[in-house]
């Protein structure tokens, strides 16, 4: 483009964006309520106060990465794939556009609600875990740990962009829905993997969520599959070519 | 090009799906004028801003926004939009949307300024989706002019306004022209463009009809209208020179006439009786729709 694309004016209208963009959603309910208390719900439902005396806290660390990862698909999936359709569809999108908007502000502003998002949940999970669930980390952990949640969300904002790209905002909602829930449950995210039959076991590869649901549960010494090398990878390269295709068509003319 | 041209369109045809909505249309819009694009829905009207505003490229042809490519963020940064539809989003305040785009500026008024330019001092503190629509229309005028534009787009920008607020609109419009900005106008509003407009453009099926002063778009209908109360039928006059046309409606008989002295002396002479007698010269919507008769 040009040398204006990134200058001081773009710099600070970013941050505000960003700052707005949270606010907007934080102030949403029927996206702030199922984002933030969802996750930490379940997690102590499942996590903590149904799991087996025996086996309680080793249960406890495995599945406060689980559910964070569950939790950190929310803001990708549903902040990126919901706003952009009903965003494109109100003609918000055509005004932005009209208006000077610096041309990263729109997905800068949405990508760091979304990790701003990402890192709030796994406070909350964190905190569960540790007051509730007996979990022990030591700091490394906590925050290796924090930092995977806190980037793991970029592949779900490419994914959420891709569906915001073509569905308009009635259907967005329901296709997210579609999206976000069996994607979780074949992914091991709400059990393991092991109570699911063998043929959706050898299918989870398939899924995003699953590699960083490895990547999070090798941050703190629990069991996983894998290579950490292959799960950076295949999320590196989902995020980037799905991000690819939704970047190309949001720019079509309407 | 000349340097006191802000936007231009120039031989600019789009074709959207199998319609061609824009064929070879030429148009450049002054500084401080104010250019009222009209014609029915589906002329054209909303493709011409779009490609002005970057939005849509032209398939052949070329469009300038201050010498520059319109996608181009110097050129953007001197303009200020108003929609038709804008759908902002409804839980922020009205003040964090001004903050929002005030920040895509370099030299923004600040924010006491634009909520007085629009009459929205009150209003700061409330979330958008909590305003009426006159007052959501207001928010969104004040979105366009925060960052001092030398250009603005107004969209249809009156539709939902009551008849006060419409008046005290076109005040502020009239105050930014005489500080040097430029206007692009749709509107379905006449009275809009009679009051507003130094300019007028009239778009019919993608082409660019006719363009000009009111006043020439207005010469462009020679037709006056006779309208009076008379017992005569439409038949008896149709039968007079110089007749365009007539119609009976209920005890009124309406005459359309190029040349309304020898019908009215006519008249008198047939009807003895003839009452309430009006001669109206065509406005501009008869002007439009001759006009596009005529290219038809």
């Amino acid at each position: 483009m040009n040398a204006l694309m990134f200058d001081a004016i773009s710099r600070s209208s970013l941050a505000l964006e960003a700052r707005l963009e949270f606010l907007r959603l934080l102030r949403t309910p029927s996206f702030a309520i199922p984002a933030l208390v969802f996750p930490v719900m379940f997690y102590l439902l499942f996590g903590v106060l149904l799991a087996k005396p025996g086996a309680s806290v080793q249960v406890a660390h495995y599945l406060m990465a689980t559910y964070c990862v569950f939790g950190v698909m929310a803001p990708g999936l549903f902040g990126f794939g919901v706003s952009v359709a009903s965003e494109r569809d109100k003609g918000l999108l055509a005004l932005r556009r009209a208006l000077p908007m610096p041309p990263l502000n729109y997905v800068g502003g949405k990508l760091a609600m979304a990790m701003l998002f990402a890192v709030i949940i796994f406070a909350m999970l964190a905190l569960a875990g540790a007051l509730l669930g007996g979990v022990r980390l030591p700091p490394s952990q906590w925050l290796q740990l924090g930092l995977v949640m806190a980037f793991g969300v970029l592949p779900f904002c490419a994914l959420g962009l891709l569906v915001g790209s073509f569905a308009n905002g009635q259907a967005a909602p329901a296709i997210v829905n579609v999206i976000y829930l069996p994607m979780a449950l074949l992914s091991g995210l709400w059990f393991p993997l092991k109570l699911l039959p063998a043929a959706f076991q050898s299918l989870a590869p398939v899924w995003p969520a699953w590699h960083l649901a490895q990547l999070g549960l090798m941050s703190i010494d629990q069991p996983s599959s894998g290579t950490l090398f292959g799960h950076l990878a295949y999320l590196a390269v989902f995020t980037g070519l799905i991000g690819y295709f939704a970047a190309k068509r949001l720019q079509r003319e309407p | 090009m000349t340097a006191e041209t802000v936007a231009q369109l120039c031989a600019a045809s789009k074709r959207r799906g199998a319609v061609l909505a824009l064929d070879g249309v030429d148009l450049a819009i002054a500084r401080g004028e104010v250019y009222a694009l009209l014609g029915p829905n589906g002329a054209g009207k909303t493709t011409a801003i779009s490609l002005l505003l970057g939005l849509l490229r032209p398939d052949s042809g070329e469009v300038r926004l201050f010498g520059l490519p319109p996608e181009h963020l110097a050129a953007r940064r001197r303009i200020g939009v108003m929609l038709q539809s804008a759908g902002l989003p409804d839980t922020l305040r009205v003040g964090e949307l001004i903050a929002q785009v005030r920040s895509y500026y370099p030299q923004p008024r600040s924010l006491a300024d634009v909520a007085a330019l629009a009459g929205i001092e009150t209003l700061l503190n409330v979330r958008y989706a909590r305003l009426s629509g006159g007052q959501q229309r207001r928010v969104q005028f004040a979105l366009a002019v925060c960052g001092r534009p030398d250009l603005l787009f107004l969209d249809e920008p009156t539709v939902g306004m009551d008849t006060e607020s419409r008046v005290q609109f076109w005040k502020t419009i009239r105050e930014l022209v005489t500080g040097g900005c430029a206007v692009v106008l749709t509107t379905h509003y006449l009275e809009e463009a009679e009051a507003l407009a130094h300019r007028v453009g009239v778009l019919a099926q993608g082409r660019l009809l006719a363009e000009g002063s009111l006043d020439t778009i207005r010469a462009r209908v020679s037709q006056r209208q006779i309208r009076c109360i008379s017992t005569l039928t439409a038949e008896q006059v149709q039968a007079w020179p110089l007749v365009h046309s007539v119609q009976r409606e209920g005890d009124w008989l309406r005459i359309v006439t190029p040349q309304p002295e020898p019908v009215l002396r006519e008249l008198f002479a047939a009807d003895a009786q003839v009452r309430d007698l009006e001669v109206q010269r065509a406005g501009l919507a008869e002007a439009l729709q001759t006009i596009a008769r005529e290219a038809a």
